[in-house]
């Protein structure tokens, strides 16, 4: 009898111990369960948030910050933040928004060589090579160079300039008669940098930093570039095409450079090569 | 029934006011002189040291690194740089040899607001109190140090009162007056001591980190204790007194050896017997009758020839 009653009173507080220990792991897990889908929802970084310069992908960054500031303290510009409690943006990691502020570029990445972690990774030795986002003109109806106006502000503030961002001339169709000089961002020379986006001369910034996933698209890994292909294989990798055969009157040929309708051997069309001549003969043809 | 006096006033009385809060004073000295070092940077432009509590460079020579935060940044898969590291091994030596939660008494800006709220409880009497364990904060510890393993997030911080708080006060709170006030009222009104006594997995981390600390309060003349029991009233963590205070009968030496004390000292100033006083770890079984040391040696005996 007293063995039960002793085997009895075991039994049950080993049942309570057991009883506590699940108790705690299920209130702990829930707490976890949601902590982590809190966490989940909070880690997404909006797109006019841009990292410092060498950052790691987002993923890893928010597993290598430990948000102590000091790349924001090192900042001799003053232009990087730490994320505040609130923002849509993980607390405390930092960040800097290229239409307030925009990274100057320093040549001895001061905020790199602040870092305890790898977070802002030390093997980024030339600040060319940074990949903060990419400057990307968004919008052509607003944009004044497309509107056939001289702004190039963009082009001419770039750190990088004539190799990130080039003009690139075109006929203005509007007036017929002018030219007009197009921003053309060019990805592999640009470290998203944020100075062209702070420098727009919009109400609202034409030309923005965009993290590259938004920014880039992507051909398909198949694809091969025909005219690469040639020129790495050092002549045509496929049969040349036959000629085309025209059904053309006697004499004539076609021109694919534009002349169209030419006579063979050049010379006595039954018209002038200047269209003036036809329309100042008064008549018709 | 007569009202019990305020604790510690039986200490102002005999000891004067100076004495019976000489190392409280002392604590709240270090923890606004840390902030304070942290905020001349920012508010007045001398900057001695930059950074926060997570990670700090004094004078551009003296890294230091929360090796708690580290270790998390560790397990979602990242490296430190030597600066980092070295920060962090500093924290670490430091810790191990003053006592792991040194960081949560004479540091942690937190402790001013739990503090607070504690003294608050005594002043107004508020004995409610709940059934979280003590032991929660290690379950938490677990989990803390599993996310970045699990997801590669540190998703502590996300949450970490401690570390929003210090680097709201310097770099901008936003809403983490928030989580503070919410801190605040959970230990004034849910659990007594809730957040640090039971929840906090820094402190938790930093307690283990000195489990053989070198500095400890010590119960030197335990022999004049006279049950007033101020020091249990005032401890952060009461469960750590008893045994050193109260275990001469079962051959328990005067050292605080339990990990949780945060030789805040506070039981040193509120004693009007003056029984605690900062010791070391070493020499715990001086002054321990003689028929502890025989029994031991039996014991130990017993044990080889098993």
């Amino acid at each position: 009898m007293a063995d039960m009653s002793a085997i009895k009173k075991k039994g049950v507080t080993r049942r309570r111990f057991m009883g506590d220990i699940l108790k705690t792991a299920c209130g702990v897990g829930l707490f976890g369960l949601g902590l982590g889908l809190y966490s989940n929802r909070a880690s997404s970084l909006p797109a006019h948030y841009i990292r410092p310069p060498g950052a790691l992908p987002e993923d890893e960054f928010n597993g290598a910050c430990i948000r102590c500031g000091l790349c924001v303290r090192d900042c001799p510009y003053d232009m990087l933040y730490l994320g505040e409690v609130g923002q849509n943006i993980p607390t405390g990691t930092p960040y800097f928004v290229a239409r307030k502020a925009a990274c100057e570029m320093c040549e001895d990445i001061p905020c790199v060589a602040a870092c305890p972690t790898n977070a802002l990774d030390h093997d980024l030795k030339d600040i060319n090579d940074a990949r903060m986002g990419l400057a990307v003109l968004v919008d052509h109806e607003t944009c004044i160079a497309f509107l056939g106006l001289r702004c190039e502000v963009c082009y001419q503030i770039c750190p990088i300039k004539d190799e990130a961002i080039t003009l690139e001339l075109r006929h203005n169709v509007r007036s017929g008669k002018h030219a007009i000089f197009i921003p053309v961002v060019h990805s592999e020379r640009c470290t998203g940098c944020g100075k062209c986006e702070e420098a727009c001369i919009l109400e609202e910034a034409a030309i923005k930093v965009l993290p590259e996933r938004l920014a880039k698209g992507e051909l398909g890994k198949h694809y091969r570039l025909g005219w690469e292909q040639k020129e790495r294989a050092g002549g045509s990798l496929v049969a040349p095409d036959i000629e085309h055969q025209y059904n053309l009157p006697e004499g004539m040929k076609y021109d694919h450079g534009g002349e169209g309708l030419i006579e063979e051997g050049g010379g006595n069309l039954p018209f002038s090569s200047n269209p003036l001549d036809t329309l100042n003969k008064g008549g018709g043809l | 029934m007569a009202i019990k006096p305020f604790p510690g006033k039986e200490a102002v009385d005999k000891k004067g006011w100076l004495k019976a809060y000489k190392w409280l004073i002392a604590r709240r000295t270090s923890q606004i002189g840390i902030l304070l070092l942290f905020l001349i940077g920012p508010l007045a432009g001398i900057w001695i040291v930059k950074g926060n509590l997570s990670g700090s460079m004094t004078l551009e020579v003296l890294p230091l690194t929360d090796p708690f935060l580290l270790l998390q940044s560790m397990l979602a898969g990242s490296l430190p740089i030597m600066n980092g590291a070295i920060g962090a091994l500093i924290v670490i030596v430091f810790y191990a040899m003053v006592g792991g939660r040194v960081f949560c008494s004479w540091v942690c800006p937190v402790n001013l607001v739990t503090d607070l709220a504690a003294w608050l409880r005594r002043r107004f009497d508020l004995r409610a109190n709940s059934a979280l364990s003590r032991n929660l904060r290690y379950w938490l510890l677990g989990l803390v140090l599993l996310f970045p393993l699990l997801t590669g997030v540190i998703v502590w911080e996300y949450l970490n009162p401690v570390s929003m708080f210090h680097r709201g006060l310097i770099f901008g709170m936003g809403s983490a007056w928030v989580i503070v006030a919410a801190v605040f009222f959970f230990d004034l009104l849910i659990a007594k001591r809730g957040w640090c006594g039971r929840l906090c997995p820094m402190g938790a981390f930093y307690g283990l980190l000195g489990s053989g600390a070198l500095v400890r309060v010590k119960a030197a003349q335990r022999e004049l204790c006279d049950d007033c029991m101020d020091c249990f009233e005032v401890c952060p963590e009461p469960q750590v007194i008893k045994p050193a205070l109260k275990g001469a009968d079962q051959c328990i030496g005067p050292v605080i050896l339990d990990i949780n004390c945060t030789n805040c000292g506070r039981c040193i100033d509120v004693c009007a017997k003056d029984v605690f006083q900062f010791g070391s770890r070493l020499h715990n079984r001086e002054g321990l009758p003689t028929s502890c040391a025989e029994a031991e040696t039996r014991e130990a005996a017993v044990a080889a020839r098993d």
